[in-house]
C-alpha cells in the first residue's frame, strides 16, 4: 500500500513538473517577447531594454526557467500585460470562487440525471426504454458544450425565468453596497445565475454517468448472488439498491474525478456563452487581449487541479474496490 | 492484463460482421450523409456564400429552407460548405495520431525497457492533461490556421492510441506462435511485419473512427473560442458566428440548431461505428461506456483489468 501510494505522489509530482515545463516552454516558443509588442509613446528601444531587464528577459534561457521555477515556489504567477498589471493570482482568484460551485453543481446535475437514466436503462433491459435512454446518454454525450448552452438560452431560459448572462444582479449589486439585502437573497441571486451553466455541463457529462451506470448494474444484476437474492424473496428494487449500486459506484466516483479534465474544456464555452465570469471566461479573455501570463497562470492552475483529481481517484480506487490489487 | 482479442481477427470478417450490427448501419447511415456533402457540398449548396444585405437574419422560408445568418447568407448552402472542413479536421488530425499513436504503441509494446518507460511517462502526460485548455492555448500561440488546428488536435491525442495499441501489441508478442517463430529465428523486422502489425491494424481502424468523432467535436470548441481559421467555413465556426451576433438572445433559432444538430449527428455516426467495430475485434473488452472522452477510464481497464 505504501508502496502504491508513493508511487501515486511521484506521478503526480512528475506530471505536475512536466506541465511546468511544458508551460514554460509552449510560452517561450513565441515570435518575440513580452517586451517587443509594446507600443507606446515612451517605448523607446532603450525603454524596452530597461523593460527587458526588469522582467529577466536579458538572461538565458535556462536562468529564465530558474526564475520562474523560483517565482512558482512563493506563489508568484508573475503579472498581467494589462495595465495596470495586478498579479496573476489576483486575477484568478475571483473567477475561480465562482467557478468552483458551479462545476460542483453541474456535477450534481450530471450524476442525478445520469445514474437515473442509466437505472432506468438497466431496470428495463433490453425494452425500448432501455433503447431510449442509451441513445438519449449518447445524444447527451455527443452534443458540443457550447451549442447545448446556447440552446437553454433560446428555449430553456425565458420558459424558467433564470437569467442567461453574469453572475449576479447588478441591482442587487448596488443594494448590498447600501447594506439593505440579506445574504439569502444574495445567495439565491447567485445560485439562479448557476443554474444554466450548471446544467449545460451536467447534461453533456450525463450521457458518461448514464452508460457506465447501466453497465455496472447490468453486470452485477447478472451474477448468481443476485439470483439468490431473488430467490429469497427480496424485491427487485431492494437487489438494485443493496446489491447493483454500491457496485457502481465505484465507477460513478472514479469518473467524476476522471472526467474534471475534460468538464474543464466544458467550463470554458458555457462560461463564454453565459457570460459567466469565472476561470473559463478569464482564459477566454486573456487570449482575445493576448495576456499571456493571465493564460499561462491559469492554464497551470487548471493542469494542477486536474493532476490532483486523478491522484484523488487513484488514492480511493482502492478505498471503494478491496479486490483492487496494488502495484 | 487482459489478454485483448485472443483470435486472430481478419479485417474481412470484421466488416462482414459490421453489416449486421444495427447501430452500426445506423452510424454509417448518418456518415453518408454528410460523406456526401462533404465531397460535392459546392453544387449541392443552393446559394454563394456572399452577403447580401436585404436578406438578414430571415426566418426559413421556401427560398431559404434553413433561414439566412447575420449577415444574410443562406444557412443550408453553410451548412453544406461546413461539412467538408469540420469532417477535414477530424479525419486528417484522426490519421495523424494514428499514425504518431500506432508506430509509438507497436515499438514501445514490442520492444519494451527504457524508451518504453520514457514514451509511457509522455503518455500519462498527454492523458492527464486537460485537452481543450491545451488545445486553446496552443491555438492562441501558434496562430490560426486549419493545419496548426489539425496538428494541435493530433498531438493531444495520439497518447491514448498509443495506449490501447501498446497493450495488443503485449498481448500479441507473448502468443506461442509468436514466440516460435522468433524462437526460430525471425527477425524483429519480420515478426513485427508479418504478426504483429496484422495483428493490430484492425484495432487501430477502429480507434482512428472513434478518433474522428473526438477531432470534430474538438474543432468546434477551438473555433467556438475564435481561434479557428478566419478563411474556413465549418460547422464550429458557424456556430461561434451565430453566437457573436447574439442570434440565442434574438430568437434567431434557425442559425443556432442547425450546426449543432449536425456536429451531434456525425459525432454519434463516428462513435457507433467506431464502437461496433470494436465490440466486434474485441468481445471481451466489452465496450461499457462511451468511449472517445474517457480513453484514460478504458486505458485503466485494458492494463489493470
Amino acid at each position: 500500500m505504501t508502496r502504491y501510494l508513493l508511487k501515486r505522489l511521484a506521478f503526480a509530482a512528475l506530471t505536475i513538473f512536466a506541465a511546468l515545463t511544458v508551460n514554460f516552454i509552449l510560452f517561450r516558443a513565441l515570435p518575440g517577447d513580452a517586451v517587443s509588442g509594446l507600443k507606446c509613446r515612451q517605448c523607446t528601444p532603450e525603454f524596452k531594454e530597461a523593460q527587458r531587464a526588469a522582467l529577466g528577459l536579458d538572461q538565458s534561457l535556462w536562468q529564465q526557467y530558474v526564475l520562474y521555477l523560483k517565482g512558482l515556489l512563493h506563489g508568484d504567477l508573475g503579472n498581467s500585460w494589462r495595465p495596470p498589471h495586478p498579479t496573476v493570482w489576483s486575477q484568478l482568484w475571483d473567477p475561480i470562487k465562482r467557478t468552483l460551485p458551479m462545476i460542483l453543481l453541474g456535477t450534481v446535475f450530471s450524476v442525478v440525471i445520469g445514474v437515473s437514466l442509466g437505472l432506468l436503462a438497466a431496470w428495463r433491459r433490453g425494452s425500448m426504454l432501455d433503447r431510449t435512454a442509451t441513445g438519449m446518454s449518447l445524444a447527451a454525450y455527443s452534443m458540443p458544450t457550447q451549442w447545448l448552452a446556447l440552446l437553454m438560452v433560446l428555449y430553456l431560459a425565458g420558459w424558467l425565468g433564470l437569467p442567461t448572462s453574469g453572475v449576479k444582479d447588478p441591482d442587487l449589486e448596488i443594494a448590498q453596497l447600501l447594506g439593505d439585502v440579506g445574504w439569502w437573497e444574495l445567495f439565491i441571486d447567485q445560485l439562479r445565475h448557476m443554474i444554466l451553466p450548471a446544467l449545460a455541463i451536467g447534461i453533456v457529462f450525463a450521457g458518461d454517468y448514464a452508460i457506465i451506470t447501466r453497465s455496472a448494474l447490468v453486470e452485477t444484476l447478472s451474477e448468481d448472488y443476485v439470483l439468490t437474492a431473488r430467490a429469497k424473496g427480496l424485491s427487485r428494487w431492494t437487489v438494485i439498491r443493496r446489491h447493483a449500486l454500491p457496485n457502481a459506484a465505484l465507477p460513478i466516483v472514479t469518473l467524476m474525478a476522471l472526467s474534471l479534465g475534460t468538464v474543464v474544456g466544458g467550463v470554458l464555452v458555457v462560461e463564454y456563452v453565459f457570460s459567466y465570469s469565472g476561470i473559463g471566461l478569464t482564459v477566454v479573455q486573456a487570449i482575445s487581449e493576448r495576456d499571456y501570463p493571465v493564460l499561462q497562470g491559469a492554464f497551470l492552475l487548471l493542469t494542477v487541479a486536474v493532476v490532483f483529481a486523478n491522484l484523488f481517484a487513484d488514492l480511493l480506487y482502492p478505498k471503494l474496490d478491496p479486490r483492487v490489487v496494488l502495484r | 492484463m487482459t489478454d485483448v482479442a485472443s483470435q486472430p481477427v481478419a479485417p474481412h470478417t470484421v466488416f462482414a460482421a459490421l453489416r449486421h450490427n444495427r447501430s452500426a448501419q445506423i452510424g454509417i447511415g448518418l456518415l453518408m450523409l454528410f460523406l456526401v456533402a462533404a465531397l460535392f457540398g459546392s453544387w449541392l449548396s443552393p446559394y454563394s456564400l456572399s452577403p447580401s444585405k436585404d436578406e438578414i437574419f430571415q426566418p426559413p422560408s421556401r427560398a431559404h429552407w434553413l433561414g439566412t445568418d447575420d449577415a444574410g447568407v443562406d444557412m443550408l448552402s453553410l451548412i453544406i460548405r461546413g461539412a467538408r472542413v469540420s469532417l477535414l479536421v477530424g479525419v486528417a488530425s484522426a490519421l495523424v495520431a494514428m499514425v504518431i499513436g500506432g508506430t509509438v504503441g507497436v515499438l514501445t509494446g514490442y520492444f519494451g525497457g527504457r524508451i518504453d518507460s520514457v514514451l509511457m511517462r509522455v503518455t500519462d502526460y498527454f492523458l492527464v492533461i486537460p485537452d481543450v485548455p491545451l488545445m486553446v492555448v496552443a491555438a492562441a500561440l501558434f496562430g490560426r490556421s486549419l493545419q496548426n488546428i489539425i496538428l494541435i488536435i493530433a498531438l493531444i491525442y495520439w497518447a491514448s492510441t498509443a495506449r490501447m495499441i501498446r497493450a495488443q501489441t503485449r498481448s500479441v508478442r507473448e502468443r506461442t506462435y509468436v514466440r516460435r517463430s522468433r524462437a526460430m529465428g525471425a527477425s524483429n523486422a519480420r515478426v513485427l511485419l508479418t504478426h504483429v502489425v496484422p495483428q493490430v491494424v484492425p484495432l487501430l481502424l477502429a480507434l482512428t473512427v472513434l478518433q474522428v468523432a473526438l477531432g470534430i467535436y474538438a474543432e468546434t470548441f477551438v473555433t467556438f473560442l475564435g481561434l479557428g481559421d478566419p478563411s474556413a467555413v465549418s460547422w464550429g465556426s458557424i456556430l461561434q458566428a451565430a453566437s457573436a451576433s447574439s442570434a440565442q438572445t434574438n430568437g434567431a433559432w434557425w442559425s443556432v440548431v442547425p450546426p449543432g444538430l449536425c456536429v451531434t449527428m456525425v459525432v454519434v455516426g463516428f462513435t457507433l461505428v467506431g464502437q461496433a467495430l470494436e465490440e466486434e475485434l474485441n468481445p471481451r473488452l466489452r465496450v461499457g461506456h462511451l468511449s472517445f472522452r474517457h480513453f484514460s477510464l478504458r486505458i485503466r481497464e485494458v492494463e489493470h483489468g
